[in-house]
């Protein structure tokens, strides 16, 4: 395929990493607006999107971005936009309208220090709820939390297949640090790429009038593009399987329980995490992105000092693995859940949320700044005994 | 006396069930010959009927048809 | 598909959704007349349906993305232009256009509107201007008249509203008219105009509001009325003439058309035709 990185070993930059796995991901479509830390993404977009045939364009605003990055995919192309916190709080809306109209796209989030401007050219983890919960209504989505360049780069192509496949919007959720380092990435030959198409109706579109852009029948209906002729419509409203709005309430049930479905009934096949030392563990360490690094650190010197404590690493935020952490949980053999993330407490209550018996402990950290594994190392001997 | 040009008889014909008895079509007759019937449709709007022996006033300018936003009505030529 | 419509909307009634009739605009809503019009300018354009595209906002016009058998599109509030312009790139074959209201495009919108005109995009938008936001029941919005009563002017509105064919030419706009919903002849040709022109197209199209007349103590024959007789047409009024004022005539016609540049798809697709490797 013309213009696309050839297979082999590159010494890239984050962004620039994240860029190049969307291109062989397919994706031909990117809108954006300049936002620190994660411009370098579109810079790279804005070079590299004509080479490969696809189009570019920096967008007025975030919702502009979003927006236009949603009709590219109504009309049939993989779509994306990179930000970073404020930009995914102006989107939120649009994420609903993604959710609703079920379009694939993927929002790459490179955080930064919050909350509102922050620190722009410093690492954050502040945007794990809110790339759940930030928009209004119900819908399920997926987060993906890479902790290094390659991990950005291979998260990008996971995150556009998992798009495609459950036609939703998909958060890439990296930070300053992962999108702005260099870091050394693998780039597979493209016979190792499994790329992932939107469902597509198997009704010709002759037979539009027969057509249901919302078949409720299975749980991810047939996308039809503008311009196929299936003479579909969609609308943000509650709506019927024809996609026409539809206000009664076996149409709301079905539709919302339907969007939800899609995602919670597939978290077993979607739900990533790494799990170190936790066969004989009595303390779980929870750590995630690019403090990923540092926990590894602090696990190895505690360890070595006679701490049994392991590592849970969460690497998708959405859906969250939390039948593992029950399950931990319920062995009767945790003491207690250490959750270390650069924010006043995000993934701590999610991990609250599965764990009845054991105690969950929180450690903040000022936003911008990654926790020294000293730092970590020192609360660890704190909280657990040998 | 100027010749008479024959005009086609025309008149209006309505779709009651699409009718919101808005009234555009009885206000922006020229020759005045719509009314709202006293019946009423399915949604509780009267809808309009020509006037009873006005039927061959109707001129045929179409500004009923042309004017109702529902579709409601059109002008029917009469062979 | 059983005909619904009288016999002589044959060649519109497949355009039109009317397993949804009787539309949900109020009783006199000048919409339906848009709806009619452009139902037609689909059909007379010579471009077959499937290669149109509709998106509208929210509000009543907005509505109109569902009453319309093509692609069509009815997004988030103020937010119709930027997803056309990533259909239009994406399918640049396409005829797209935007339908929504004067809140939703120059109120909420109006960012999009006018960089969607500065770039130039080959897309059509029709504003429709009812000088009011009408599903909300009754606010005033960016072309609420000076002195008109709404909700959030209850001692008559102290803005100046928007002239919005002038808006539209000063942000880049390559066609801008103005007609109102009762010169469907007109406004039809405009239409047709504004598929045809390869660059930005702004419609605006005035339309008598129930809610509107109700707030202003006029009947909505009244409102209708003046929209249908209060006005001139002038092709060659400067943008300035074109400020509405209460009891001032309301001028219409086909202000603007300028073809000497390029769309933004043409230089899109010029810069990728250029790069593309391979």
């Amino acid at each position: 395929m013309g213009g696309l990185l050839k297979p082999g070993v590159y010494f890239m930059e984050g962004n620039e990493a994240c860029a190049e796995a969307a291109l062989l991901a397919g994706c031909r479509f990117y809108a954006g607006y300049p936002i620190t830390p994660s411009s370098e993404v579109m810079h790279h977009m804005a070079r590299r999107m004509p080479e490969v045939g696809g189009i570019f364009i920096q967008a007025e605003d975030e919702i502009a971005s979003i927006m236009a990055a949603l009709g590219a995919s109504a009309a049939g192309l993989k779509a994306m936009t990179a930000t970073s916190g404020p930009g995914l709080s102006l989107m939120q809306e649009s994420i609903g309208l993604a959710a609703m109209l079920e379009l694939p796209v993927v929002i790459v989030d490179i955080q930064r220090a919050g909350p509102s401007t922050g620190i722009p050219t410093l690492m954050g983890q502040g945007d794990i709820m809110q790339s759940k919960w930030g928009s209004h209504g119900d819908y399920e989505l997926v987060a993906y939390l890479p902790s290094n360049p390659q991990e950005l780069f291979d998260m990008t192509i996971e995150a556009f297949n998992t798009a495609e496949e459950y036609r939703i919007p998909v958060i890439v959720l990296a930070d300053k640090i992962i999108g702005q380092m260099y870091g050394r990435i693998r780039v597979p030959d493209p016979s190792e790429l499994k790329l992932v198409e939107r469902k597509r109706p198997t009704i010709p579109p002759e037979k539009f009038m027969e057509y249901l852009p919302f078949d409720s029948r299975e749980l991810v209906p047939p996308f039809a593009a503008a311009g196929e002729g299936y003479r579909l419509h969609m609308t943000g409203l509650m709506h019927d399987e024809r996609g026409y709005p539809n206000l009664s309430k076996e149409a709301s049930w079905r539709l919302v329980t339907r969007l939800v479905r899609k995602i919670r009934e597939n978290a077993k096949k979607i739900a990533q995490w790494d799990e170190i030392a936790l066969d004989d563990a009595k303390y779980v360490l929870v750590a995630f992105g690019s403090v990923t690094g540092s926990a590894k650190y602090a696990l190895r010197a505690a360890r070595s000092k006679g701490i049994k404590i392991g590592l849970f690493r969460p690497k998708t935020a959405w859906p969250f693995p939390g039948w593992r952490i029950e399950e931990l949980d319920k062995s009767g053999e945790i003491e207690k859940f250490i959750v270390i993330e650069v924010n006043m407490g995000q993934m701590y209550h999610v991990i609250r949320e599965y764990v009845k018996n054991a105690e969950v402990i929180h450690i903040p950290y000022a936003p911008g700044y990654l926790p020294e594994p000293s730092f970590i190392l020192e609360n660890i001997e704190k909280l657990c005994t040998r | 006396m100027p010749t008479q040009v024959p005009r086609p008889k025309t008149i209006p014909v309505f779709y009651p069930e699409l009718c919101k008895g808005c009234g555009i079509c009885i206000d922006i007759c020229p020759v005045k010959i719509l009314e709202f019937a006293p019946e009423f449709n399915e949604r509780g709007y009267h809808y309009p009927r020509v006037k009873e022996g006005m039927e061959s006033k109707c001129i045929g300018c179409r500004l009923c048809e042309r004017y109702c936003p529902d579709f409601a009505v059109y002008v029917e030529v009469i062979k | 598909m059983v005909a619904k419509l009288p016999p002589v909307y044959k060649d519109i009634e497949p355009l039109l959704r009317t397993e949804r009739f009787p539309t949900i605009w109020c009783p006199a809503c000048g919409i339906g007349l848009l709806l009619k019009t452009f139902a037609k300018a689909i059909v007379e354009s010579g471009i077959p349906p499937e290669k149109h595209v509709v998106v509208s906002g929210i509000g009543c016009t907005g509505r109109i993305a569902g009453y319309l058998r093509v692609d069509s599109y009815h997004v988030t509030h103020g937010r119709a232009i930027p997803f056309a312009i990533g259909i239009k790139l994406a399918k640049p074959e396409l005829e797209v256009s935007v339908i929504s209201g004067d809140g939703d495009i120059c109120s909420i919108g109006g960012n999009h509107f006018i960089h969607a005109a500065r770039r130039n995009h080959d897309i059509n938008v029709i504003v429709v201007n009812n000088f009011i936001y009408g599903m909300t029941g009754g606010q005033m919005g960016a072309t609420t008249p000076k002195g008109a009563r709404t909700m959030t002017s209850p001692y008559g509105n102290i803005e100046e509203p928007f002239n919005i064919p002038l808006l539209a030419y000063a942000a880049g706009a390559s066609f801008v008219a103005r007609w109102t919903v009762f010169h469907d002849k007109q406004l039809l040709e405009a239409i047709l105009k504004a598929f045809e022109i390869k660059g930005f197209s702004v419609i605006e199209v005035l339309s008598p509001c129930a809610i509107y007349a109700d707030r202003n103590n006029m009947d909505m024959l009244q409102l209708i009325r003046i929209l249908r007789t209060n006005t001139r047409v002038k092709h060659d009024a400067s943008l300035e003439e074109l400020r509405i004022e209460p009891g001032k005539p309301i001028i219409l016609g086909n202000f603007v058309e300028r073809r000497d540049r390029p769309s933004f798809e043409e230089l899109i697709y010029g810069i990728i035709k250029k790069c593309k490797r391979g």
